[in-house]
């Protein structure tokens, strides 16, 4: 496969892990956080773990926005499927996703909302043209990667004068979510954050460039390298890091150059924030409550607010009490370390928001990783 | 069947099937006798009675039966029917014996285009007769427009097994070799090429095949060195290796460079965040045999059309966990798991 196979070149990972394991010094540990869930489906994946040397620990990060998204909007949304007029249409890994009662829009489905699993905004564009006497609302979710194609949606609908057009807007940011686990008490390690740098996010960062990462590096004093999603990536970005850390500098590096600037997609933000404004906090699941970390429709475009056009009411739900997810998020504990981890929490039914989905930290640690645990134990 | 009155000949060209097609009238006898007869064409058939009576052989029968939902009905490298027949005999096939027989059900939406019924009942046909094997008793049912997608079809399938085979998923020993017939995905990942919301280009054609014949070569070469054979289909090569892993309390380690899947396959996958373990095959089989017979089998498989291009992919492990761990041609380890959720509904 052109493009893919030459970053996973095996050959190529074994000089950098070497180039890492000569580099990291042996009586320290290096403790970095991998923020998206692509990175951390890539480390699962290829078995990144394995390769790198013992003392470099990576963290997986909240970057999987199915995960993060609280129950409390899955309540929203089914509610919202579950009015008569309502045609919603979602991105697939959605559908299992529970709610606060254990259900989800697959279920919600089956007991007759209409509910249309898509890959794209413009299929429920598509969808509202054929069905103009039905309400098509999009549940939109995603990190600023996504943020663009529902603004395309939005241009599109107002531009066919499609009045049956609406957006559950769940749309959330990135640097406001790394502040948070900065900056966020963590009264397990007595306020300390244990993360020596971030490999910073890859698509995301192809839209909003470099730059906004730069405050939070000088501010926090850690090392953020942008690096993609394909294992050569990881490695390479994890070799930054560790060299950045034993420099003592605190830059942030862009590892992914072939497809992120400092600047990002001027358009695409322009376009972004004609249409979309600052909630003044969203609700993450695991994180709680996060100032300036969600977007919303501003009121010129208030007839494609979903929110506003059904009169939405905003609902919070309590995630589980043994649930470990914010230690986990924040780097604080391992998923072993959750006592629902694989027990009552698994993939097929999830409790916390990092069993959710395959990129969340538990469940990836759950399909392609436990088996590590059991070595651990027989050593 | 020879009419007593005059009835307007089935116009497979333009025609409909509608109610009366499933009403057990004339117009349902004719839908028979004129589309299903025509295409299946047997001596068991042609006795019109509502069971067929046939011989066997003294020793041990098998028999699976299984149902067919695909959308869409028709796809690159086969369609609905000889999905049907295909499915119905490798499952015969997965148990070492040589399949026989098969009955047809069918559940016909109204409004469905005879043409494409004739499509679908002259595929079933072709296939079957491909493979040696008789569609010798059916049935029909018509359901209301809105009520079926196009149409469903059930198949059961009856064979006889060879003296003293009796394939097993307990059988399993560890250092058993994993076995696969040839590239993993290609059904599943032609039938996501062609769903109406991913429709991409490709040249990936489904794997649907009858593998009966492969099996044959294999049972005469390995025998009861074999320990087990199944076909990698819904959950793919990931769901079938688990499932004997439970059944064995054995675990299996796989060598991902091992593992045939066509770059094409690979790439549409990652398209769509899909693993090729994961993606449902309909030509394949996957044997677990013994260490010292391995090679012969796989020569046997090898020698065989459906299985050029065979492979060894890991062995059969003592793991009290029962994982299906796979070495990643990146240098790592990685469990593969069982899929939660569903990837593809309605993949066969």
């Amino acid at each position: 496969m052109k493009y893919a196979d030459e970053f996973r070149d095996k050959t190529i990972a074994q000089g950098l892990a070497r180039a890492i394991g000569a580099e990291a010094e042996s009586q320290r540990e290096y403790r970095f956080m991998e923020f998206c869930g692509g990175h951390t489906h890539a480390i699962s994946r290829y078995g990144l773990e394995d390769i790198l040397p013992a003392n470099v620990c990576m963290i997986h990060g909240p970057g999987c926005p199915v995960c993060v998204l609280p129950a409390s909007r899955i309540d929203m949304a089914i509610r919202l499927a579950e009015r008569p007029e309502v045609t919603l249409c979602v991105y697939g890994d959605l559908m299992r996703v529970p709610g606060s009662q254990g259900k989800s829009l697959l279920s919600a489905k089956a007991y007759g909302a209409d509910i249309r699993m898509v890959y794209s905004t413009l299929d429920a564009i598509r969808i509202a043209e054929q069905a103009p006497n039905r309400e098509v609302v999009f549940f939109a979710i995603g990190f600023e990667t996504t943020t663009p194609p529902t603004a395309v949606m939005i241009r599109l609908a107002e531009k066919k004068w499609l009045k049956n057009v609406s957006v559950f807007c769940n749309h959330v940011l990135t640097p406001a979510a790394m502040h948070n686990i900065l900056e966020g008490p963590d009264i397990h390690n007595g306020g300390r954050i244990e993360i020596d740098g971030f490999v910073g996010p890859a698509h995301v960062s192809t839209i909003i460039g470099t730059k906004p990462y730069e405050v939070l590096a000088e501010q926090f004093d850690k090392p953020i390298v942008i690096g993609g999603f394909e294992p050569l990536d990881m490695m390479q970005a994890i070799l930054m890091l560790v060299r950045q850390v034993n420099e003592g500098r605190y830059e942030v590096e862009n590892q992914y150059s072939r497809a992120v600037t400092r600047e990002g997609n001027r358009r695409a933000q322009e376009e972004v924030s004609d249409i979309f404004e600052l909630r003044d906090q969203f609700e993450w699941r695991g994180l709680g409550l996060v100032p300036h970390s969600g977007l919303k429709l501003k009121q010129a475009y208030a007839q494609f607010d979903a929110e506003m056009r059904f009169a939405m009411h905003e609902v919070r739900v309590a995630d589980n009490s043994a649930c470990e997810c914010g230690a986990i998020l924040r780097g604080a504990k391992r998923p072993v370390d959750c006592k629902l981890f694989g027990t009552v929490c698994t993939p097929e039914i999830p409790i916390g928001s990092c069993m959710v989905s395959s990129e969340g930290a538990c469940a990836a640690h759950w399909t392609y990783g436990r088996f590590r645990d059991h070595q651990l134990r027989r050593a | 069947m020879r009419a007593t009155a005059y009835q307007r000949k089935l116009d497979i060209k333009n025609g409909r099937v509608d109610l009366s097609h499933g009403a057990g009238g004339r117009a349902m006898a004719q839908l028979i006798s004129g589309l299903f007869h025509e295409a299946f064409g047997n001596e068991w058939l042609a006795r019109g009675n509502d069971q067929a009576a046939f011989d066997v052989d003294a020793g041990r029968m098998v028999m699976t039966t299984d149902s067919y939902v695909v959308s869409p009905l028709f796809f690159p490298g086969g369609n609905i029917g000889s999905l049907a027949v295909h499915g119905t005999i490798n499952d015969v096939a997965m148990g070492g014996a040589r399949p026989l027989y098969l009955s047809a059900s069918f559940i016909i939406e109204e409004g469905f285009r005879f043409s494409d019924l004739k499509t679908i009942a002259d595929s079933m046909g072709e296939a079957a007769r491909a493979a040696d094997v008789y569609i010798i008793t059916g049935d029909t049912k018509v359901v209301e427009r809105g009520k079926a997608d196009g149409v469903f079809i059930s198949t059961t399938g009856v064979g006889v097994l060879a003296d003293g085979l009796d394939l097993s998923a307990e059988k399993t020993r560890a250092g058993d070799r994993v076995l696969v017939s040839g590239s993993l995905g290609d059904h599943g990942a032609a039938i996501m090429s062609r769903r109406q919301n991913l429709a991409f280009d490709t040249e990936i054609a489904s794997d649907s095949a009858s593998l009966h014949d492969l099996v044959s070569l294999m049972v005469a070469a390995g025998g009861s060195s074999i320990r087990v054979m199944r076909d990698p289909t819904r959950g793919g090569l990931a769901a079938l290796l688990n499932e004997i892993a439970h059944q064995s309390g054995l675990g299996f380690r796989l060598q991902q460079e091992a593992i045939p899947v066509k770059p094409a396959v690979a790439a549409a996958c990652e398209l769509f965040g899909l693993d090729p373990l994961h993606v449902a095959n309909e030509g394949k089989l996957v044997a677990i045999v013994a260490p010292d017979m391995a090679d012969a089998v796989l020569a046997a498989m090898r020698a065989h059309p459906l299985g050029r291009d065979a492979a060894d992919i890991g062995e059969a492990v003592t793991d009290n966990h029962q994982f299906v761990q796979l070495s990643t041609s990146f240098g790592g380890g990685r469990i593969v798991d069982w899929l939660w959720g569903e990837q593809l509904p309605r993949i066969c």
